[in-house]
């Protein structure tokens, strides 16, 4: 028996070979002890604050609107150390595979934001890291996984099946199964089996936290619309969460890649069909035969075939709308936040603005605030963006 | 009576052991997949595990990985391989035949059609490969209803817990693993110890079968003494698949001569 429910809605579980099953309970078990220790949580605080660089700002960004009755805000994950808000939760994690004596960690990453704030908790808190990748996504980003080695990882290229995310996920598993004894699987996003979105939502939820406390304090209310990106949704998760009994639209962004109806996207919550893959219940992007099928998204981090069990949930039960934006829109935004207002966005957070972008112009006259989790910046994908404008003879 | 039950007794009436070959559908083709499959038989084999392609088979290892993969690039359909157990099941009518898959396969049809199906299709027992105990329930109603068994893994740590859990869900048999991962021949083997196999049958009265990394005679060997019924041997059977893609005859009469040696040390 599990300590909490595994399911959100009839989403979630634990879809994973028997031999997992222990190490899952285990890993539950410390979760919800360490829910409730203050010295854990203390010594957590402490290095969000210290080393981190929690609290991050909400920016507004007043060229972007003008002549609008749009108000944007941007909560600003990309200043946080790392460059994404992958680094709130991977401290959390890595503290609580130090509480549960494992000195080994195993990671997977599409673009290496996660595989980066992986290789960096590592370092700072003495740990062992090897970081399964996509011999594809190694390619696309090299950047990355020099930072990732420079800081001490292990980065293992995966060739098998496609070579991308999905593989680098299946490839962290299997090693799971073989090493969870002394070694401590840390997911990278808000799905995987239970207790995985629990432990990575409770270890994001802070980005709403503050969003909330600091739009009170610039609006005195609250914002009208949260709009985040989703490819398995950890910040999506993060920055809704406190807001979900509010009355605020959730508003999540999926990847339509180069349409949806190319069949070269990332969007199961838009796009897919219910199913079992990668530990849990959810959407996600699949043959009429059930096979999973390749996602596809220019920004290499929202390039997964499913979506975290949590937002299956809010989509069924249409408390958030999920949308989706095509690598096309997710440029143009990166472009004109970059060009007005100085922040180059990562495409995953591009695609979010974009939706905001779009609305915006729906209703230039409409008094509305918007908060757009930028969950990232966007140095990392500045290759691949300027790839694309020179064979286009832009900027 | 069921196919397994007999085949076990019989076994057992025997003293032998069994031995229990595991090939994908479909890999590198039908045709070719069917030739493996009936010289596996005729070699002697006990009953038959036969897997299922899916595109994300994470209890496998990359030999069992890339054997799904080669079935997928043929597009055969899931109706296709009922098909082919179909021709099987009336081609050897007493052999247990049992499949291993993932649980999207059955999602994407809907459980209760897939279980009528496996049904239909003479098949004696289903494996689901990323379905633990705890998510069973939905899968288990409807395999009892068309009378199919549920086949579960016992990891080789397994606490008395779960080993009373598996008293309730088990039939067909229990599939022991030798050690934690998946599949595949290059890790070692943890050694089986009698007194585990004494607790796990302490429990439940079912057969027991070794799975996960045998690859000789004397692993079977071993298993057999130390209180298993039998063995699963599936990677170093792919393997020779693997090397041998392109020279059919060659494979063939390898793979007779590879589960020919472990035939034998099941007696």
């Amino acid at each position: 028996m599990t300590l909490l429910n595994p399911y959100f809605g009839e989403f979630g579980g634990m879809y994973v070979p028997q031999i997992l099953m222990p190490a899952l309970y285990e890993l539950e078990k410390n979760f919800v002890s360490i829910k409730t220790d203050k010295i854990f949580q203390k010594k957590l605080l402490h290095l969000l604050h210290n080393y981190a660089g929690r609290p991050t700002p909400l920016t507004l960004c007043k060229n972007l609107t003008n002549g609008t009755k749009t108000r944007i805000y941007l909560k600003r994950e990309d200043l946080l150390h790392g460059g994404a808000h992958k680094t709130n939760q991977v401290l959390g994690q890595a503290m609580l595979a130090i509480q549960m004596n494992k000195k080994e960690i195993i990671a997977e990453t599409g673009a290496g934001q996660h595989g980066v704030a992986t290789a960096i908790a590592c370092a700072l808190l003495n740990l062992k890291c090897r970081i399964y990748m996509g011999y594809k996504d190694i390619e696309r980003q090299k950047p990355n996984v020099f930072r990732m080695k420079l800081m001490g990882a292990k980065v293992i290229p995966v060739k098998n099946g496609s070579g991308t995310l999905k593989d680098a996920c299946n490839e962290a598993l299997r090693d799971w199964s073989s090493s969870y004894k002394y070694s401590y699987y840390m997911i990278g996003t808000a799905a995987g089996p239970h207790p995985y979105p629990r432990i990575v939502k409770e270890f994001q939820k802070m980005i709403g936290e503050e969003a909330k406390q600091q739009i009170l304090e610039k609006e005195k209310k609250l914002p009208d619309s949260i709009i985040a990106c989703v490819g398995g949704g950890s910040n999506a998760i993060g920055i809704f969460t406190d807001f979900i009994n509010e009355k605020v639209n959730l508003i999540g962004v999926e990847p339509a890649g180069k349409g949806v109806n190319t069949g070269k996207h990332g969007a199961p919550l838009s796009f897919g069909k219910k199913g079992v893959y990668f530990g849990m219940k959810s959407y996600l992007m699949q043959d009429k035969e059930g096979q999973i099928q390749k996602s596809w998204s220019i920004s290499a981090g929202l390039d997964f075939p499913s979506v975290g069990p949590e937002h299956a949930w809010l989509n069924s039960t249409k408390r958030a709308q999920y949308v989706s934006i095509t690598d096309e829109e997710a440029l143009e935004a990166f472009t004109i936040l970059s060009q007005k207002e100085g922040i180059i966005p990562a495409l995953e957070s591009s695609h979010a603005i974009a939706y905001a972008l779009k609305i915006m112009n729906l209703y230039p006259n409409k008094n509305q605030i918007f908060i757009v989790n930028l969950s990232g910046r966007g140095d990392k994908d500045i290759f691949t963006v300027s790839k694309i404008f020179k064979n286009r003879k832009q900027l | 009576m069921s196919r397994y039950k007999k085949m076990f007794q019989r076994k057992n009436i025997l003293k032998e052991g069994c031995f229990v070959p595991f090939v994908v559908i479909g890999d590198p083709s039908l045709e070719t997949s069917m030739k493996i499959i009936d010289a596996l038989i005729e070699n002697g084999s006990d009953a038959l595990e036969l897997g299922i392609p899916f595109s994300d088979p994470l209890a496998d290892g990359p030999i069992i990985q890339k054997s799904n993969l080669r079935a997928l690039s043929n597009n055969y359909s899931m109706l296709k391989y009922f098909k082919i157990i179909q021709i099987l099941r009336e081609k050897y009518l007493n052999l247990p035949i049992g499949i291993l898959l993932y649980a999207n396969l059955i999602y994407s049809q809907g459980i209760e059609k897939f279980y009528q199906q496996c049904s239909k299709s003479g098949i004696d027992s289903v494996l689901i490969a990323d379905v633990p105990i705890e998510e069973y329930d939905i899968f288990y109603k409807y395999a009892n209803q068309f009378n199919i068994n549920s086949i579960f893994i016992c990891p080789p740590d397994a606490e008395e817990k779960f080993l009373n859990q598996l008293s309730l869900y088990a039939k067909g048999y229990i599939y022991l693993l030798s050690r934690p991962g998946v599949t595949g021949i290059k890790e070692k083997i943890v050694s089986i110890s009698n007194k585990f196999i004494e607790k796990i049958k302490k429990y439940n009265t079912l057969p027991i079968l070794q799975g996960f990394g045998i690859k000789n005679a004397a692993q079977v060997k071993k298993s057999i003494l130390s209180g298993t019924n039998g063995v699963i041997c599936g990677s170093a059977i792919i393997n020779i698949i693997e090397k041998n893609l392109n020279t059919e005859k060659d494979m063939i009469k390898k793979i007779k001569d590879f589960s020919f040696k472990l035939i034998k040390s099941t007696k």
